[in-house]
């Protein structure tokens, strides 16, 4: 059983030996992509350090289920539509996508996750203490 | 010139650990074009040579079926120079592996000192047009070139063997298919 804070920290570690980054960037709020500097081949880093901290699986498309954002059912004219918006809200319970969707433009849902996010995706998959 | 950065496997633990050495000469031309009248190894081509090290690590675990490419490196430190005379022995651990690909520690020795070390990650990629550069019997025939299956171990510690479905392979003539098998551990 891990605390909220413990699996911050956890986070955080694996945040700054992915990226390179400083402990104080890791903030809640900073998104992985815009403030932290995260690639696409950097998900992948990050998903083998969380998997391994914490002991769990993290499927492909879990974290950032691009398959919806490649589906025609999905997507038209480069926007994810209502039905897209629903699957990802469904798919993706640990992040907010009310900002993204006020103009979900595809490209820039990868600008969307937070390193809160990251945390409530993470407390999700494990047991937390209070 | 013929992309390989590492000599010969001196140790191989099937799914664990590999261990190659490289022997810098003063013959190569890349030492004398790095700095001038300086000639020693470019730290570049140092993590070439742990990459071609830890990929083939990865690559023999998965039995060749994926595709193996450096994607990033973490980190990476040196300590001192690599000059020519020097023999450096590139050690990578499998550190995490799953069916997206695979992280590895590296270090590279003079002896005992430590001359460099390193974190790799490596990515399975699966497009099509990567067969061409990527096929099982390329890797397979490096493996073969640089002595892995002379010293290497399987899992249970019995002597590595090529996957039996790949038997056949690893007789790839000298030229552009050997240079393709080293480019195929993706650096």
């Amino acid at each position: 059983m891990l605390t909220k804070d413990e699996i911050y920290e956890k986070i955080k570690g694996a945040l700054v030996e992915a990226l390179g980054v400083d402990e104080d960037e890791v903030k809640p709020e900073a998104t992985l992509v815009n403030d932290l500097g995260a690639e696409s081949i950097d998900f992948l880093d990050i998903v083998f350090r969380l998997e391994k901290a914490f002991n769990i699986k993290i499927p492909r498309g879990e974290l950032f289920p691009e398959d919806v954002l490649t589906d025609t059912k999905y997507v038209q004219d480069g926007k994810v539509t209502e039905l897209g918006l629903s699957e990802l809200r469904k798919r993706m319970p640990f992040a907010n996508l009310d900002e993204f969707a006020k103009n979900p433009v595809v490209q820039d849902f990868g600008n969307l996750l937070t390193v809160a996010d990251m945390v409530r995706f993470v407390e999700g998959k494990v047991a937390v203490t209070a | 010139m013929r992309w390989y950065w590492i000599d010969r496997f001196i140790e191989f633990e099937s799914g664990r650990r590999a261990k190659a050495i490289k022997n810098i000469s003063l013959a190569e031309d890349h030492l004398h074009d790095h700095f001038r009248n300086r000639p020693m190894m470019p730290n570049s081509l140092i993590i070439e040579g742990l990459a071609q090290t830890g990929g083939l690590l990865v690559c023999e675990h998965n039995k060749f079926a994926e595709k193996v490419i450096l994607a990033k490196i973490p980190k990476v430190e040196f300590f001192c120079e690599a000059v020519p005379g020097d023999t450096l022995i590139y050690t990578t651990t499998i550190e995490y592996l799953n069916e997206d690909g695979a992280a590895v520690i590296a270090t590279s020795h003079k002896g005992d000192v430590l001359q460099a070390k390193a974190d790799i990650v490596f990515a399975h990629l699966n497009a099509p047009w990567l067969g061409t550069f990527f096929s099982p019997e390329a890797f397979l025939a490096m493996m073969r070139l640089l002595g892995a299956f002379r010293v290497g171990r399987a899992a249970d510690g019995s002597p590595l063997t090529p996957p039996p479905h790949l038997l056949k392979a690893g007789d790839l003539p000298a030229g552009p298919q050997r240079a393709a098998a080293a480019e195929g551990t993706g650096a």
